[in-house]
Parts: C-alpha cells; sequence; structure tokens
C-alpha cells in the first residue's frame, strides 16, 4: 500500500480526435510498461480500465480538441483535480484537424449547420489551451513519441522532487 | 426482474467513445442504443475542395488505430479514380503494411481489451508478474505488438498515420538490415501467437447468432483486393458493393448504421476466416488446424480466436514475403487528373472498409463517402444486446448483465472514433 501510495497518479482523457496519441501511447508501452507499471498508478486510463477514477491526478493528459459545452466543464474539473495538465498531440494542442470546420466555406457550413445544432456543438472548435491552462504540451499528429517521453520525464522528476 | 434502465457511460476498454442505452418493460426489451458519443469532425466534408495528392493523409486522420487501413484504402480509391495500376512490388508492401496493422492492432485488442475478461482484472497491467502464466502473458503483448509495431515502422514509416505509402507507390523502401531485424522479430513471437490462439480456442465462452458474414475475398488472404462475397453465396465486385447496402440513420448517435439486402450483416475477422480460411497462409493452416476446425462459426466469441489466427497468418505471410525478395527503389506512378469516382475497398482489422472519391478533372475532390466496419456491425451487436439482456434478466443481477454486455460489445471489437467522425446526414 506504501509503494502504491508513493506511485504518480495518472489521468489520460480523450475529447475530439482520432485517439492516435492514445495508441502512440499504448506502442510506447510496449517497451516502457516494466517502468511505467512500477512508477505510475494508471487512475483514470479508458483504454486499459473499467473502474477509472476520478479524484486526482499528478498529470492528466489532454487528447483531442474541446467541440462542445460539456467538454469544456469536463475539461475544467480535470485541470482543477490535477497538479500538472499535459495537450498531447495537434488536436489538443493547435485544435486541428479536429477543428478542421472552423475553416469551412459558406456551403460546408451550411451541410454541417443542422448536425452541430442537433448535438449542441460548440460553433468554434477550440484547443485545450483556449480553455484551460496547460502546463506542457507534445505536439505532433500523432503526438511526437520522443517529445512525449521527454515531457514525461521531466514532470516526473519535477513532481517526485 | 421485469423492468431495467441501464446506461453504460463511456464503455471502457474498447477504441474510441461509447454509450449504451438499454431500457426493458415487462421482461421485453424496448430499445437498445449504441450511441457514438463524441461529436462528428466532418472528415467527408472536408474532402471537398481538397487536392486528390491529400486525401489518404487526411482520412487517415479519422482514426488513430485504423489509421493505416484508411490511407490503404483512399489510396485504392484514388489510384482507381486516376486508372493507376500499383505495381507487383508496391502490392507486397502494401501487403506488408497491413499485416504490421493487423498485428499490432488485434494484439492491442485480444490482450490490453479482452485478456482482463478472461482473467477476471480490470486492467491489463494488473497481471502479476510473479505468477508465470501472467508474467507469460504481459511478455507476449507487449512483444507482439512491438513486432507489429515494428513491421509498420519499417515498411510504412510509422504505425500511425503512416508516411510512406502514397497514390501510385511508396515514398521510402526498407533496407536490408532493417528486413533482416522484422523477420527475426516475427519468428520470435510466433511462439506467443500460438499460446494466444490456444487461449481463445480453449476459452468457453458461447454466445450463437446466425447472420450473414461479408469479406473480401482474394487469392491470398491478404485483406486488399477481390471481391466481397458472403456465407449467404453472393459474390460482390468492389464497385458495387455501396448499391447493396442501405443506410439507416440513428437519431440518437453520432453514426450511422447499415444493412444488406434489408439484413443485418456482420465483418471483421470472423466473418474472414468464416469464408475465407482456406485461402490462409499454409504454415498458419498446419499450426492452427484444430482451432481451424471449428469455422465457420457462429459464435461472436470466436471473433477473438480469429484475430489470434489472422495475426498468426499475418506474421507467416510477411516473413515469407520479406524472406523471398530484395526491394528496390521505384518512381511513384503518376498520372493526369480526370472526371471521375473511384471506390477503394479492404479489409481493415475491424472489417471492409469502403471508400469513394468524386475527383473532377482539375485534380480537385468534389466529394465523397466512408463507411467503416463498425457501422455495418452496428444493427448485429444491438440485436445481440437485446437478447443477452432478455435472456439474463430472470437469473443474473444489473451488474452481472452489464459485464456480459460489455464482453460482447469487446468481442465485436468496434471503433467508435472511425464510426463517429466523418457522416454526412442529412437530416429530414
Amino acid at each position: 500500500m506504501a509503494e502504491e501510495n508513493k506511485k504518480l497518479k495518472i489521468g489520460w482523457f480523450s475529447f475530439s480526435c482520432s485517439e492516435d496519441s492514445t495508441i502512440v501511447f499504448t506502442e510506447l508501452m510496449n517497451e516502457h510498461w516494466q517502468e511505467w507499471k512500477k512508477m505510475f498508478d494508471f487512475r483514470h486510463v479508458r483504454v486499459l480500465k473499467s473502474k477509472n477514477i476520478m479524484d486526482e491526478f499528478d498529470i492528466a493528459f489532454i487528447e483531442g480538441a474541446i467541440t462542445s459545452d460539456k467538454y469544456a466543464e469536463q475539461l475544467k474539473e480535470i485541470r482543477q483535480k490535477s497538479k500538472k495538465l499535459v495537450a498531447v498531440g495537434a488536436c489538443a494542442v493547435q485544435g486541428m484537424p479536429a477543428g478542421q470546420r472552423n475553416f469551412f466555406d459558406e456551403k460546408q457550413k451550411e451541410e454541417i449547420e443542422a448536425l452541430i445544432a442537433r448535438f449542441a456543438a460548440l460553433p468554434k472548435v477550440l484547443r485545450v489551451s483556449e480553455v484551460v491552462k496547460v502546463d506542457a504540451e507534445v505536439p505532433g499528429c500523432p503526438m511526437d513519441p520522443n517529445i512525449f517521453l521527454k515531457v514525461v520525464n521531466e514532470l516526473v522528476a519535477e513532481l517526485k522532487s | 426482474m421485469h423492468t431495467l434502465d441501464l446506461t453504460i457511460e463511456n464503455l471502457a476498454k474498447v477504441e474510441g467513445a461509447v454509450s449504451v442505452e438499454i431500457k426493458v418493460s415487462n421482461g421485453k426489451v424496448e430499445y437498445v442504443h449504441f450511441k457514438a458519443v463524441d461529436y462528428k469532425r466532418f472528415f467527408t466534408n472536408a474532402m471537398e475542395g481538397k487536392p486528390i495528392a491529400a486525401i489518404p493523409q487526411l482520412l487517415a486522420r479519422i482514426c488513430g488505430t485504423c489509421s493505416n487501413a484508411h490511407i490503404l484504402c483512399a489510396i485504392e480509391a484514388c489510384e482507381h479514380a486516376l486508372e493507376i495500376q500499383p505495381s507487383e512490388q508496391t502490392m507486397l508492401l502494401r501487403y506488408l503494411t497491413s499485416y504490421g496493422l493487423m498485428i499490432r492492432d488485434h494484439a492491442l485488442h485480444l490482450y490490453l481489451f479482452v485478456m482482463p475478461d478472461v482473467y477476471g482484472k480490470d486492467n491489463f497491467l494488473d497481471f502479476d508478474e510473479n505468477k508465470p502464466e501472467e508474467h507469460q502473458l504481459l511478455h507476449d503483448a507487449f512483444d507482439i505488438k512491438a513486432a507489429g509495431n515494428f513491421l509498420s515502422t519499417l515498411i510504412a514509416g510509422r504505425s500511425v498515420h503512416a508516411l510512406h505509402p502514397t497514390i501510385g507507390g511508396f515514398l521510402h523502401f526498407p533496407e536490408k538490415e532493417g528486413i533482416g531485424e522484422a523477420i527475426k522479430k516475427l519468428e520470435e513471437i510466433r511462439p506467443a501467437v500460438l499460446r494466444l490462439i490456444k487461449i481463445f480456442e480453449e476459452l468457453p465462452w458461447r454466445f450463437d447468432r446466425k447472420t450473414n458474414y461479408m469479406a473480401l475475398v482474394s487469392e491470398r488472404f491478404g485483406f486488399l483486393n477481390g471481391q466481397i462475397k458472403s456465407s449467404n453465396g453472393e459474390i460482390i465486385n468492389e464497385s458495387d458493393f455501396r448499391s447493396h447496402l442501405e443506410r439507416i440513420v440513428l437519431p440518437y448517435s453520432q453514426a450511422s448504421a447499415y444493412k444488406h439486402e434489408q439484413e443485418s450483416y456482420m465483418v471483421g475477422a470472423l466473418a474472414r476466416i468464416n469464408v475465407a480460411k482456406d485461402l490462409l497462409h499454409p504454415h498458419t493452416k498446419e499450426s492452427a488446424k484444430t482451432a481451424l476446425a471449428i469455422f465457420p462459426s457462429t459464435n461472436i466469441y470466436h471473433n477473438n480466436l480469429a484475430q489470434a489466427i489472422e495475426i498468426l497468418h499475418s506474421v507467416n505471410d510477411a516473413t515469407e514475403i520479406l524472406s523471398g525478395r530484395e526491394f528496390t527503389p521505384e518512381p511513384v506512378i503518376t498520372k493526369p487528373p480526370q472526371e471521375a469516382v473511384g471506390i477503394g475497398v479492404i479489409e481493415a482489422p475491424r472489417g471492409t472498409l469502403y471508400h469513394k472519391v468524386e475527383l473532377g478533372s482539375d485534380g480537385i475532390v468534389k466529394g465523397g463517402e466512408v463507411i467503416v466496419p463498425t457501422g455495418q456491425n452496428q444493427v448485429n451487436m444491438e440485436e445481440d444486446i437485446a437478447r443477452l439482456v432478455e435472456e439474463s434478466l430472470s437469473t443474473k443481477s444489473k451488474e452481472e448483465i452489464q459485464f456480459e454486455i460489455e464482453k460482447l460489445i469487446r468481442a465485436y471489437d468496434p471503433c467508435i472514433s472511425c464510426a463517429a467522425h466523418f457522416l454526412k446526414v442529412k437530416w429530414e
């Protein structure tokens, strides 16, 4: 139990995106699973487990763009519960390509208008930093695995110090 | 229990965001809603106005885990529009791209999503390294995934949103050293894949339903070309596939569903092994003889076994292709644009994937359509969930029913990232 308490609490959350960074994360696990199993308490990671706990996180990773008020509220709640928040992948960092409708022409906008209204999506897709404070970013589509590892190592060192 | 309102929000250990809503009154299921819950990203609208060269990389972004399948399917659609005939070497590199994808994607599903249910755990990483059986599974899982990832990276540049495959050929060719390493890694994981097949061969889970199984069947079990065949005996050309499907709008979901000849049908590994097991690599047929004798099967849980067998086929055929030849740089084939419609149909890990590209004579895309496997399996899944719930009401608790539903959905291996993000639905 004591050892469990020392582990860093990790959350991984996906908003509007292809979940490609989640896949890169599961591929990085091929090399790092033994180290991460000892180091991290994967507290809320839907790709790994059903019994997810939404209490507090040392590091929350956010993938995807924010496309609705509901997502914005969820993101604010995660921010409030997390010491560090990291935006991973192009949709979270830049809002693209999930936000490609922001750049549609009038004809294309007209085609999708009814669906935006029906599902109460935001008129403009937002990147994560437009909604909450972001402590670190991992760009790339999908996220760059080397930058991800660098960011993780730096945050682990900071949180353990 | 005669009434039940059950909502499973954001089902875990599947690809993408899905919720399930079930309502039961007087012992009868009123409805099952399998809902894609993420918001649309409008990929088919975004195709309009783009140059054709941009289409494969654009459509890859529909889905992370299936991205290389979307690239291969979009390339085929674009090449059909441009009347480009890829070289023999290009086709072999595409088979290898597909095999890398099948190995890593099926392994992700079987170990990280399904294996916790088999062993009564919540999380694959909770498996105990001090117990020999669980220790072996942990190592097998990540070794198999790593070999698939290595093959994808060697051939296609990346296992997610591959960089090398393009319209008319490849932009980079694997070197001898990497090929040798890939063969070594693939040979090393064969025993692990055989252990995986044994687990799913011996697993006693059953849920039978008779349905029509459909898959693209080619001369070699290679996922990329041929004709669509069904267990009912139909044969459909790729270019005619769409006219055999009827779209069903689901008002409660960000996705829509499809029927064939007014009936539900199933695509995916179970469908492929059911209609084409004779085409598997000879070494696969030999090594998985007892497992293959089970097929054709109507047990949905045998979709897991079929995936494990497909990992073995991918390992065997990839090893043969890589061992048998060298890859030499070839120029990319180009053709001038023309007014045309191109259709691409391939087998993605979860089943038959369809892309349509409408090209203008200026090389600019005017529109398109994408139909993914999960949309085709949706009606089957909802009908199966309804029957499972009705059969379990008198014997199981709400929690047990929920667990059984999740297990059943995972057996289909749905991909909601694919299902939710591209549909161009016209509301009445």
